[in-house]
Formats: C-alpha cells, structure tokens, sequence
C-alpha cells in the first residue's frame, strides 16, 4: 500500500494516468479498433512534443520568467537549414543535423546573450529573437518546402514492432536527460538556481554560465527537433514548429513541473506529451468539429491542472 | 512604486541622483515613443498631422485596452497567455450577437467578464499557475470563436462605428483615446485606496492576508477587470476593422506583454504603469507597421524589424536603469 501511496505522490502519475484514460476512451469508443496503431501514432508524434519539452523543461525550472518563446521559429529555421543542407542526399544526413544543431544552439546562446546584456526579461527576449529568426527564415527559406533525403525521411518513420525508432532513442534521451538533472552538478545547478538564485550565487555555482548552457541546450533541442519534424513531415517550412510553442509550456507544467523554477520532472513531460497527443487523436476519432475539439483541448487541459492542483503554499 | 530600501538614504546628494534616475526611468516609455515619432518625423514628416496620427494609430486603441487588461493581471504576478484569442473572440461575438442580438450579446460579453472572474478564483483557491490556466482558455475561446464565425465576416454594430470613426478637432480621435484610457486607469489604480491593495498583492501578498486584506477577491477583481478589457478591445478592433475573423487577436497576447514591460511593468512585485503601458501600446503600434514602411523595409524583414525595435528601446531602457543602481 505504502509505494502505491508513494507513487501518486510523484507529480508526473497523474500526466500518464490522464493518457490513458484518454486511450481508453478512444478504444471503447472505436470498439478495440487501431488501439495499438493510436499508440504507435502517438509515440511518433510525442516525440517532437518531448524534444522540445525537455529543452523548455530546463530553461523554466531556471525561475520565474525564464521562458524560451523563440522555440516555434527556431524549429522552423533549422529544419530549413537541415533539408538545405542535407541538399536531398543521404550522405549529408549527418551533417544537416549537425547544422540544424549547431543552428539551435547558436539561438539558445544569442537568446542568453540577449538576457544578460540587455538584462530584459526572457519572455520578452525570446519574443523580440523569434521575430527576428522568424525572417531569417521567411527569406533563407523563401517560404517554399524543401523535401528531406528518403533515407532520412524513412529513418523518421521507421518503426520496429509498432514503436517508432525515434521514439526509443528519445526515450533513451530522457533518461540522460533526467540524469543529468538529478545526478550531475549541471543538473543539481538549475535546480539551485531555480529555488533560489541569490544562494546558489552566494554557494557557488556559476549563475551565468549554467544559465548560458541551458538556453544553449534548449535552442539546440529545437534545432534538433526541427531536422527531426522536417524528415517525418517529409518537407520543412516556416510554419512547422508554430504549435510547438503552447505544446512545450503545456507538457512541461502538465507534467509536474513547476512554473515557480527549481522543481523539474522528467517523466512527466513524456506523459503530458503523450496525453495531448491522444486528446487530439480522441477529439478526431468522435470526429468533432474544429471549434469543439479546441474548446474541449483547452477545457480538459484546465481540467488536469485543477485536478492535479497546484503546490501547497509554502509558508 | 516607490519604496527605497532602508541604507541607500544617507546623503543627499546621493539621494538627488537616485531620484533623477528614477524619473528618467519613469519617462523613458514616453522617451521611446519620443523616438519612434522623431524616426517617422524623419523619414516622412507629412505623416506627423491629423491624418496621418490617425491613419498610423489607427490599430493603437484596442492594442492598449488589451495592454491594460494584460497590465492588470501582470500587477497581480500573474500572465495571461488568452488575451489575444480572448479578443477575436469578442470581436466574433461583437461583429454577429451584439448586432443581431443585441441583449444576447452583451449577455455573452458580461458573462465572459464572468468566467475571467471565475479563472481568478480557480488560480487563487487551487493555487494554479495562470500561465497552464490561461493556455487552456486560450483554446477554449479560439474555439469558441471558430464556433461563432467559422468563416471571416459579420459586421459590426453601427453605433460601435460611428463611435470608432469620430473625428475631433485638432486632437486625433486615437489620440484622445489613449489620453482617456491612461488617465482613467491611472486614476483608478494609482490613486484611489483599493488600487493600493490591488498592487499590494503582487507586492507582498503576504502582508495583505495578515492586515486582514481577502486575497480571493483582489486576485477576482484583477482578472475580472482585465476581462473587462479584453472586451473594450475587442469591440474597438471591430469597430475599426468593421467585420471580424476568429483569428484576429492572436497576435494580441505578445503584443500586450512587451507593451506592460516597454511601458515599465515588471513581471513580479505588483509594479506596473498604467500610464507607461498605454505608450508602450502606442509606442508597438507606430513601430510596427508605419515605421517600417517609411524606412522602405522589404516584406520578409518586416517582422525582424519589429523585434529590432524592442531590443533597440530596451537596451536603452537598460543604459539608464544602470545608472540607479
């Protein structure tokens, strides 16, 4: 009884619990129908989700206002700059990765250099770069698709069993990624910050340079994200990441982080992105219209974080 | 505002200097808008008349209600990330019920006022992050809007039209408008008592719940006014666009942030400008499009241009907040 207890203390439970109810929902509804293919198709999608969610994981538990906005045209750019790159032939594959990585982090860090030179906050940082990306891709991408190398392209939807390949090396990834939270003093770094930024300075960590890495990390997780989105929608364009800016708020804090900074949860942005991907896929399935399945999204997601409440004050 | 902490007050002198920071910096918003109409006086000096305040700021009525009503809950250490599809959403309802269905409309309107009251509660009672809360609503009117006009069209009430197209003497009717916002909005919160508490709860919400003060209600009224707002903003915008879409405000909700933060608001602490915030609206609303067509910028660096113009005024900000501390 006592670990049952103690695992509906854990935050990220109740992000899962919600996929699932979701999934269930669908199953019943269909009659048992594509239950296994909705999660296939919900694994493949999450992982975009995830990719991002994780970079906007760190950069929010860093403190109130850390925020990263220019991650939608982020995305868009580098999947531009790794199918340009990439030039349509497999042997580039590997080097319009490296370019849609470098071309992230490059962001992350003129994000951060926007932060502590013009001591602005975040959000507003991250706003006035995303414009400026933003045209940065309009005219390096003039607008138009640019189609992936079918290596690549088949390597995105790649499926051994019914899981996707990707979404197991972005497993694999998440649990580095909750390593390095919990067991590196990079990871114990931001925690520290995020609780308190005074007293992590006074105790020694480097406030500006872990700051640094971690917009650094999170531009270049939606670099990487980009290529990734561009090879399994076979094309990259400058609209491509716009719903990934709501969706990595969404998942980081549905998952059981906290939006006050120095609480971050790994597993609970796999299950927050897993369930918003089955919310949608349920909404299609009962085969709403537009306006209802956004009402419902925006209601259900109101409904989780009530449910799940908020942190007891700590006073 | 204005609290000094206790240790910076010994000499006079020292004093003096902190103070001429602190009203530089209270001036800078209007220092940036100073800017940007000299750039426009520059680069086409026709434009500074009646016609050409009123053509340019055309757009600059409902983007500073929807920055007050952003203003309004940022002073309460919260964000609304609705606002934007908040205000297509009383623009779809403006340009069809309130025109059609007059009481069915403003039954509609009153009772959004209502569920923005409803959220303040929710996020005090359950301690949620508004930030989550007003994401979820912010799908939830977009797809309210969608519901309501599914296509581009409606139009709007007549009186709403004659009102947005009055023409004053000498002043430009945008103008007076923003006078009259800042003016009312400053009075209300900057001067009378309950405008006090109101800040006070982003400022040391603590302090406020041990004078007895009910936090439920200030975090109700914050988000009620800024519903209120959002409302005005709409029905402006469609008073001037004349018909509606579901997705016209969506630019709204960044918009109205970076002009509480132009306007020197700051996300905590419960310090915000009413005043500051309507010039930083007007400040975004002239740099947005009549600057950018008078330095001949090409389409695609439009948007760049935009963002280069809130770093270029923030690092300015920064240059003499630097000399306070």
């Amino acid at each position: 009884m006592t670990s049952v207890r103690t695992l509906l203390e854990k935050p990220w439970v109740w992000s899962f619990a919600g996929a699932l109810v979701v999934w269930v929902a669908t199953v019943i509804f269909t009659g048992g129908y594509g239950a296994g293919g909705m999660v296939t198709a919900a694994l493949s999608l999450a992982v975009f989700t995830v990719i991002v969610g994780v970079g906007q994981m760190f950069v929010i538990t860093l403190g109130p206002g850390n925020v990263d906005l220019s991650l939608p045209a982020n995305i868009g750019l580098a999947s531009a700059v790794a199918m340009k790159v990439m030039g349509g032939s497999d042997s580039m594959i590997v080097v319009g990765l490296l370019a849609a990585l470098a071309c992230g982090a490059a962001i992350g860090a003129i994000n951060y250099l926007l932060i502590w030179a013009l001591r602005i906050p975040p959000i507003i940082a991250t706003l006035s770069a995303s414009f400026i990306i933003q045209s940065v891709d309009i005219s390096y991408g003039r607008g138009l698709q640019i189609k992936p190398p079918p290596g690549f392209a088949d390597f995105t939807n790649w499926q051994v069993l019914g899981i996707p390949v990707l979404a197991m090396l972005t497993v694999l990834f998440t649990i580095g990624a909750a390593l390095a939270l919990q067991r590196m003093i990079y990871g114990r770094s931001v925690l520290a910050i995020g609780q308190n930024i005074r007293a992590a300075w006074l105790a020694g960590v480097h406030v500006g340079r872990i700051r640094f890495l971690t917009y650094t990390l999170c531009g270049a997780l939606g670099g990487i994200d980009g290529a990734l989105l561009a090879g399994y929608f076979r094309g990259a364009n400058v609209d491509i990441g716009n719903e990934y800016l709501l969706a990595s708020i969404a998942v980081v804090v549905i998952g059981g982080t906290s939006v006050a900074g120095g609480k971050a949860n790994v597993p609970g942005v796999w299950g927050a992105g897993l369930f918003l991907v089955l919310l949608l896929t349920m909404l299609n399935t009962f085969g709403v219209s537009a306006g209802v399945r956004l009402v419902l999204t925006g209601l259900i997601i109101v409904g989780v974080i009530t449910a799940a409440g908020g942190e007891k004050a700590v006073r | 505002m204005t609290a000094i902490a206790p240790g910076t007050l010994p000499k006079s002198s020292q004093r003096g200097s902190a103070a001429r920071a602190r009203l530089l910096r209270g001036l800078l918003p209007a220092l940036s808008l100073a800017l940007v109409l000299m750039a426009i006086a520059w680069l086409n000096p026709r434009a500074i008349s009646y016609f050409g305040f009123n053509l340019m700021l055309n757009l600059a009525i409902p983007i500073a209600l929807a920055t007050i009503a952003q203003m309004f809950v940022i002073a309460g250490n919260e964000l609304d990330l609705s606002i934007g599809t908040f205000v297509g959403f009383v623009g779809c309802v403006t340009a069809t019920w309130l025109r059609d269905a007059p009481l069915l409309g403003i039954f509609v309107l009153l009772g959004s006022i209502g569920v923005y009251a409803l959220l303040g509660a929710l996020i005090h009672l359950r301690n949620l992050p508004s930030i989550v809360v007003t994401l979820g609503m912010s799908f939830v009117w977009q797809g309210l809007a969608i519901l309501i006009l599914p296509k581009p069209g409606g139009k709007a009430p007549d009186w709403l039209l004659s009102i947005m197209s009055f023409k004053p003497p000498y002043i430009p009717f945008p103008i007076l408008a923003a006078l009259l916002i800042a003016a009312v909005v400053h009075f209300g919160l900057m001067r009378t008592s309950y405008g006090v508490i109101l800040r006070g709860s982003g400022g040391n919400a603590a302090a406020l719940r041990r004078a007895g003060w009910s936090l439920l209600k200030t975090k109700i009224v914050l988000f009620a006014l800024t519903g209120l707002f959002g409302v005005l903003s709409g029905m402006a915008l469609i008073g001037i666009t004349t018909s509606a879409d579901a997705n016209i405000g969506n630019g709204y909700t960044l918009l109205s942030i970076a002009g509480v933060i132009l306007g020197g608001g700051e996300f905590v602490g419960g310090r915000v400008s009413p005043i500051g915030a309507v010039l930083g609206a007007l400040t975004l609303a002239l740099a947005a499009s009549p600057l950018l067509t008078f330095m001949h910028i090409p389409p695609d660096w439009q948007v760049a241009a935009n963002g280069a113009i809130l770093i270029i005024v923030l690092a300015a900000r920064v240059l003499i907040s630097r000399r306070e501390r």
